[in-house]
Parts: structure tokens; sequence; C-alpha cells
């Protein structure tokens, strides 16, 4: 169990998705002009991160490596077969959602298709291969990482909120800003770790 | 079958239009300035900036995403009128995966240390939004050979980004030029390669590195003041939300 959390600690704010690893930008910089929207859009992806990790874990295992079902080393399959998996979760989710609860189905309605296209959850699902987790460290880095990235876009839209009432030159409004912020961000993230600049150099 | 659909194109584009006319010189060149992909369009900035600290895996990266571009953008643009509109994402996402899954065993085999650099960046080729976003609104809606041309445009345009990008974090943080090729040169700092006395505050000898640039975060300030200058010099491109 300690390792689930700490595996969790650690894809949530210390290995952020976002700001350490720049995965998901797209929707982070698209969604991220309101609080309330990027609200939804950060459930969605925990959602989603959390189940398809553990669902790629187990084709990754059973079906694709040379211990598999088959027999044979099908790893070249790999992107194929993950990204049909997140977009038929997707669509699951997105079905599964509708049906039970419409009042969750509203308010995530348009961002569970921008999902499949996020980079985070096949990131997500490409890390936990390189990583070479075990199942239950795969839910927990799903459901961490996912927290982080919920965590890093509720706290832009927050701090876009504000900062559309300072004085800015005109050109770096906006978009331009919004770059630096996350910069800002990623380096008051990185305290969390203590900032170790030759471990990100290694890699 | 390709090949044929290959040969039709190939005719049709002789009969009707030029092959290389002003309108095509445009697909190449918008992407480079006006339409930039990463800073205009805002696409395909997910899975690139971790792998711009050296300029080798940046031009890698450029690389493979100008190949996936182009030939994505070709082969929906192909298959365009025979994709059934519900299903359209889901055959766009094959043909990219696959021709993301050729460029990482090209690259596994031919410069394996890269190949371990960029790690799972290769394969998020396929959720970068430039290649979707592409066959999506361009590529559903044009021609093959123009398809194939924008594709090679936006892969420019993102590629011309991450180099500079790549550049300027190399320089900075390292003080060193193209490290891990052959050609390796040490541009600024004490042990620089073009540095005659050591002690020289001319040619930069008193400068250290600055760790910051090999951090992520720098690829983003970078890119901000990027398009803080490129809106400073286009103002039509400034948002006043």
């Amino acid at each position: 169990m300690g390792e689930f959390f700490n595996i969790f600690i650690k894809a949530a704010f210390i290995e952020n998705l976002v700001l350490a690893y720049f995965l998901g930008m797209c929707s982070y910089l698209a969604v991220s002009k309101s609080v309330k929207t990027a609200f939804g859009l950060g459930l969605a992806v925990i959602f989603v991160l959390g189940i398809t990790m553990p669902i790629n874990w187990l084709i990754n295992e059973y079906l694709l490596s040379e211990n598999g079902v088959f027999g044979i080393d099908l790893t070249f399959l790999r992107f194929i077969l993950f990204i049909a998996v997140i977009a038929s979760m997707v669509q699951l989710v997105e079905m599964v959602v509708e049906k039970y609860s419409p009042s969750l189905y509203a308010a995530l309605g348009i961002f569970l298709p921008l999902i499949t296209v996020n980079c985070a959850i096949l990131g997500g699902s490409l890390f936990m291969v390189s990583r070479e987790f075990n199942f239950t460290n795969s839910i927990a880095f799903g459901l961490g990482g996912g927290f982080g990235w919920f965590l890093a876009i509720i706290a832009i839209a927050a701090i876009r909120e504000k900062i559309r009432y300072s004085n800015i030159p005109g050109p770096l409004r906006g978009l331009g800003m919004a770059f630096i912020l996350t910069g800002l961000m990623g380096i008051a993230f990185m305290s969390l770790l203590g900032i170790d600049p030759a471990a990100f150099a290694s890699n | 079958m390709a090949e044929t659909a290959v040969k039709d194109i190939n005719s049709g584009v002789e009969e009707k239009e030029p092959l290389f006319g002003k309108k095509e010189r445009k697909l190449l060149t918008d992407p480079l300035s006006d339409n930039n992909p990463i800073t205009v369009q805002v696409l395909g900035i997910c899975s690139a900036l971790a792998v711009t600290s050296l300029v080798l895996p940046s031009v890698v990266m450029a690389i493979a995403v100008i190949f996936v571009t182009a030939f994505s953008n070709l082969f929906t643009s192909m298959l365009r009128n025979y994709i059934p509109k519900q299903v359209r994402m889901i055959v766009q996402l094959v043909i990219i995966a696959t021709l993301v899954t050729v460029v990482e065993l090209t690259l596994k085999y031919l410069n394996y240390p890269v190949y371990k650099q960029l790690s799972v960046y290769i394969g998020l080729i396929i959720t970068n939004c430039i290649v979707m976003g592409r066959a999506e609104a361009f590529a559903m809606a044009n021609k093959p050979w123009k398809s194939f041309l924008d594709g090679i445009g936006n892969g420019l345009g993102y590629g011309a980004i991450l180099i500079i990008v790549g550049v300027i974090r190399e320089v900075f943080g390292k003080g060193t030029l193209f490290a891990g090729t052959g050609i390796e040169l040490k541009i600024i700092g004490p042990t620089a390669d073009f540095l005659i006395n050591t002690t020289e505050s001319v040619m930069f000898g008193w400068y250290a590195n600055n760790n910051l640039m090999v951090l992520p975060a720098s690829a983003m300030f970078i890119i901000g003041i990027l398009i803080w200058i490129q809106r400073s010099m286009n103002p039509k491109l400034v948002d006043i939300s």
C-alpha cells in the first residue's frame, strides 16, 4: 500500500504530466480560460487515465509480450492497440456517464471526445510500459497522473482569470503569457523535488 | 493499390494545375511564419518540448514529424471519399499510428541512443495535435498532392520552432552545439573551441552554463518570448481577450 501512495504522490506532484513532461499541452492551453470548464476537463482526464492505464497494462502484459497468449513478440502493435483502447474507452465512458449521470454528462459532455487526442493519456500508458510498473502500480500511476493534470489545469485557469485584468504588453497577452506562466509553474512544482537539473539532463 | 492511386494524382494534377505553382508554394511557406502550427495555431506543443534540450533530438523529432504529417495527410486525402464520417477519427488514428510505428522502428535501427533519449515522445507523435489537426482540417477537404505539401509545410513550421528552441537551450545550457553528433562544437564558456586564452572575457570565456536552460520549463519561456516577438512584428495575430 505504501508503494501505491508513493507512486500516486510522485505522479501527481513531482513528475507532473503537464508541468514536468509537457503532456496534454494542447487541451491544457485551449481549455484553461475559465476555472469552470477546466474543472470539467480535469475530472474527465482523471477518469479516463485511471481506466485506460490498467487496461493497457493487461493488453501489454497478456497480448503483446512474448509470455502472452500468442507467445510471440507483438510490441510493434502497441501504438495502434493503445490508441484504439483509449478511443473506445472514451466512447464507452461517454455512453455510461450519459446513461447513469446526466448531470455529470452535462458537465463533461463536450470534453470527453477531446480526451482521445490528449497526449497525457497515451503518454501515461507509454510511461507505464517504459517504467515497467505492475498492475496495482499502473492504477496508482493513472490516478496520480490524472490528479496532477487536474491540479495543473485548475491552477493555470485560476491564474489566467485573474491576469486578464493586468497590464500586460499587447503582443504578450493571452497565449504568450500562458506559456510563460506554465514555465513558472513548472519551476514551482520542481521545488517539490528539490531542483535537480542533472537528473533531467541525463534523461 | 497505393501505386495506382499515386499515378492517378500525378496525371490529374498535370492536366489541371501546375505541380508547383504559387498556391502550392504558399502551402509550404505559410506555416513557417504567419500560420505557424506552434506559435499561431497552438497545435502540437504536447509531445515535443521536453526533447529540445539538445539540437540533435530536436532535429530528429522535426524530421519524424515532417514525415508523419506529410504521409498521414497524403493517405487521409487519398481515402477521404471512402471514409464514413462517423469513424473518420479512428481511421485517421490508425493511419497515423501505423506511420509512427514505421518511424519508431526505423529510428531504433538507425540511432539507438537518440531513440532512447526521445523515449515515449516518438510514440506521442500519434496524439500530436498537428498531425490529427491537419488531417482533419486540410486533408479531408483537399487533393492528395496539396495535402502532402500542406503536411510538409506544417512539419517544417513545427521543426523550425523546435530547432530554434533546441539551439538556444543547448548553447546557453551546455555551451555546446550539435552534442552527440560527429561535429560537436563548444560555442561558449571557458572550454570553448575558439577560445585562445581561457581568461579572455571578449570570447564569452566568463560564461558559466545556465542550468535553467536544461530544465524543461525554459522551453516554455523561450516559446512565450518567440510568440511575443512574432506578434509584435505582426499585430494582426494579437488576440484581444
